[in-house]
């Protein structure tokens, strides 16, 4: 059988495994997904228990965001780390490799969960509990964890189903008719991308035999270029369904706005920022080749996504769903960062995304207090909500500023670099797009804060009748909600007063993303030649 | 040979997935989903190479198994996606159910609670 013409000197094989253990400072990397799912395996053991859950969930996501902030000073000073799963040396084992881009994301989405169980804390029904809720929380954030640490594509796959599955879970809590309408277009869209993230992998590991993500920034310029363009656009139509960009984005007001808002904000803000995360690596790192060649159609995408959000928020009376039209144009944000791409594109898309992860959560859960204060999710019937609770709405303004771009407040600082992009590379289109986006999102934002809290009664009414059906929520139970909404506002604020160290972390990202060197180096790989 | 037949097979798969997912019905698009992950499955298998004849085993003197030896990894890999996607098709197929028993719907026309037929206008006053 042995065919004696292998004459290969075995030092000139790689060595495919690794003879020291990992140092125990490495384990860090993977210790935060590991709180995630063993405490959510904990979690499902005592469900019984009511009053040991909201306090063993807040201990282990405090845990889980000290790891991660100091994995982030690591990676931010240090450059990206990487691990190896099982001693195997990559391309062979499944690596988890992080940089300052997968830290940043991991560490707002671990804040955006604390802020929203702290949020829900008083407002959870003893069934939910039972069923699980907190379980499926953690293992939400142990999918979008995993998927942002990761640094295998395959295993991303793994990542997505898992948090596709908590997800499931988590949007049809409770049961209600509406939940149950909403589950089946998210979920059979949902399955759906991720499939067509599969045949990408298919066809990509038939082209080039590698999987590690590392290895594929390698020898991706080396491949036959149509192959990978279709790989690539697989990939684009598989991250763009997940990031609800235009024209896949029909699932998100389809079912956003039907779980309890505080599981609205967690999808608001996590969900189709993986998907964005998912877009930034695979076209800025891994084919930035098969990215030129797609530029246009990335273009095309952006523009039409930055101006349908608004636009669909502005049609919309139920406020949660025009809530997740404005989710949808911060998307188109990220997509316009792609098109963009190089030094002012790639850390606009990334900044972006990463302010609208903690903004869109803040949005939800303020609309969750109003809509509970108003009994209604009819955005004609709220009026009145300023004199009912004037916090409530000095929040939801600084929102809409926030998600318009306007300074001082966090989105102000990604759209001014998007916009430096696309002027420096002479893509007018796309600026004006971006403007656009600003404008219509502020008016959107802005009628619907006029409606809700700046009238004094229902819409169709004369404007002195007060709203009767506004009933103040218990000191108890809003305590709590708003305090969370607070914290997380003067986050976006206090960001936006000092952006410095999110612009020079932004940059970094954005450097090790367009010059793969260092990533590979981690991962312990020959640098490429680009 | 046997792997031009299972890659027109993989079309065939396809082809029927994705008109069944084009369809209204949940009963139909819960069978297109099926077939899809199928067709996937099969796809990243025939990709390994399909072949009986070289084992995929490093011999003794040799430092890489011989040339043409069905390529073990992507079989690793569908297994674990024969399992997600199993669990995922069997959660849809549930979901799909509980919908048609609670809403009295098993076509996405008349799936209407979420995204109400005849919206009222946006506000105006404004």
């Amino acid at each position: 059988m042995a065919t004696s013409a292998h004459t290969i000197d075995p030092g000139d094989l790689p060595r495919a495994m690794l003879e020291v253990a990992t140092s125990l400072n490495d384990y860090v990397i993977v210790l935060p997904i590991v709180i995630c799912l063993m405490g959510g395996a904990f979690l499902l053991l005592v469900r019984g228990w009511r009053g040991l859950q909201l306090g063993l969930t807040l201990t282990f996501l405090v845990a889980i965001a000290a790891l991660e902030v100091q994995l982030f000073v690591r990676v931010l000073y240090d450059g990206p780390v990487a691990m190896t799963m099982g001693n195997w040396l990559p391309p062979f084992g499944i690596t988890f490799a992080v940089d300052v881009l997968g830290a940043g994301f991991a560490l707002a989405a671990t804040i955006a969960t604390i802020v929203v169980v702290v949020y829900y804390s008083t407002d959870t029904m003893l069934r939910e509990v039972r069923y699980g809720f907190y379980s499926l929380i953690m293992l939400l954030l142990a999918g979008v964890t995993g998927a942002f640490l990761t640094g295998d594509l395959f295993n991303l796959y793994v990542w997505f189903e898992v948090m596709l599955i908590a997800s499931f879970g988590l949007m049809i809590i409770g049961g209600r008719k509406i939940q149950l309408d909403g589950a089946v277009k998210y979920g059979f869209l949902n399955f759906l991308a991720t499939t067509f993230f599969l045949i990408g992998l298919g066809y990509l590991y038939g082209l080039i035999g590698t999987l590690n993500m590392a290895d594929i920034a390698r020898v991706a310029g080396q491949t036959d270029s149509a192959a990978m363009i279709a790989v690539a656009g697989l990939f684009l139509l598989a991250f763009g369904m997940k990031a609800a960009a235009f024209p896949v984005n029909a699932w998100l007001p389809a079912s956003y706005h039907t779980p309890d808002s505080a599981i609205s904000a967690l999808f608001g803000g996590l969900l189709t920022k993986v998907g964005a995360y998912a877009l930034l690596r695979t076209m800025i790192l891994l084919m930035p080749a098969a990215r030129d060649v797609l530029d246009p159609v990335i273009t095309v995408v952006a523009v039409f996504t930055l101006l349908l959000g608004p636009m669909g928020a502005m049609a919309q009376t139920n406020l949660r769903r025009a809530i997740g039209f404005l989710v949808i144009g911060g998307i188109g944000s990220v997509m316009a960062g792609i098109a963009i791409s190089g030094p002012y594109g790639v850390p606009g898309g990334g900044l972006y995304a990463l302010h609208s992860m903690l903004t869109m959560t803040a949005f939800y859960l303020v609309a969750g207090l109003v809509e509970q204060i108003s009994g209604t999710d009819d955005i004609r019937k709220m009026g009145g909500i300023y004199r009912a609770s004037s916090v409530l709405s000095i929040l939801f303004l600084v929102l809409v500023f926030a998600a318009a771009g306007l300074p001082p407040f966090l989105g102000f600082w990604p759209k001014l670099l998007l916009l430096q992009g696309a002027l420096s590379t002479d893509d007018w289109l796309l600026a004006a797009a971006i403007l656009v986006n600003s404008l219509f999102t502020s008016i959107a934002g802005a009628r619907i804060w006029a409606h809700v809290f700046w009238r004094n009664g229902r819409e169709g009414e004369p404007a002195t009748a007060s709203n009767p059906d506004l009933k103040p929520v218990s000191e108890a139970i809003s305590r709590p909600a708003i305090l969370a909404s607070v914290v997380l506002v003067a986050l976006i604020l206090y960001m936006g007063l000092r952006p410095n160290i999110l612009f020079e972390s932004a940059r970094i990202a954005a450097s090790d993303l367009l010059d793969p060197a260092r990533y590979t180096q981690a991962v312990n790989l020959e640098v490429p030649e680009r | 040979m046997i792997e031009q037949v299972l890659a027109a097979l993989v079309g065939i798969f396809f082809t029927a997935a994705i008109y069944l997912i084009l369809s209204k019905a949940i009963i139909r698009m819960l069978l297109g989903i099926a077939i899809l992950g199928n067709g996937v499955n099969l796809l990243i298998f025939t990709l390994g190479r399909v072949s009986r004849e070289v084992p995929p085993i490093v011999s003794d003197g040799e430092l890489i198994p011989a040339e043409g030896f069905a390529n073990p990894l992507p079989q690793a890999l569908i297994l674990t996606a024969i399992v997600i996607g199993f669990a995922m098709f069997t959660f849809l197929l549930v979901l799909g159910y509980r919908a048609y028993q609670e809403l009295n719907a098993d076509n996405t026309d008349t799936m209407r609670v979420a995204e109400p037929k005849d919206a009222p206008r946006p506000p105006l006053s404004y």
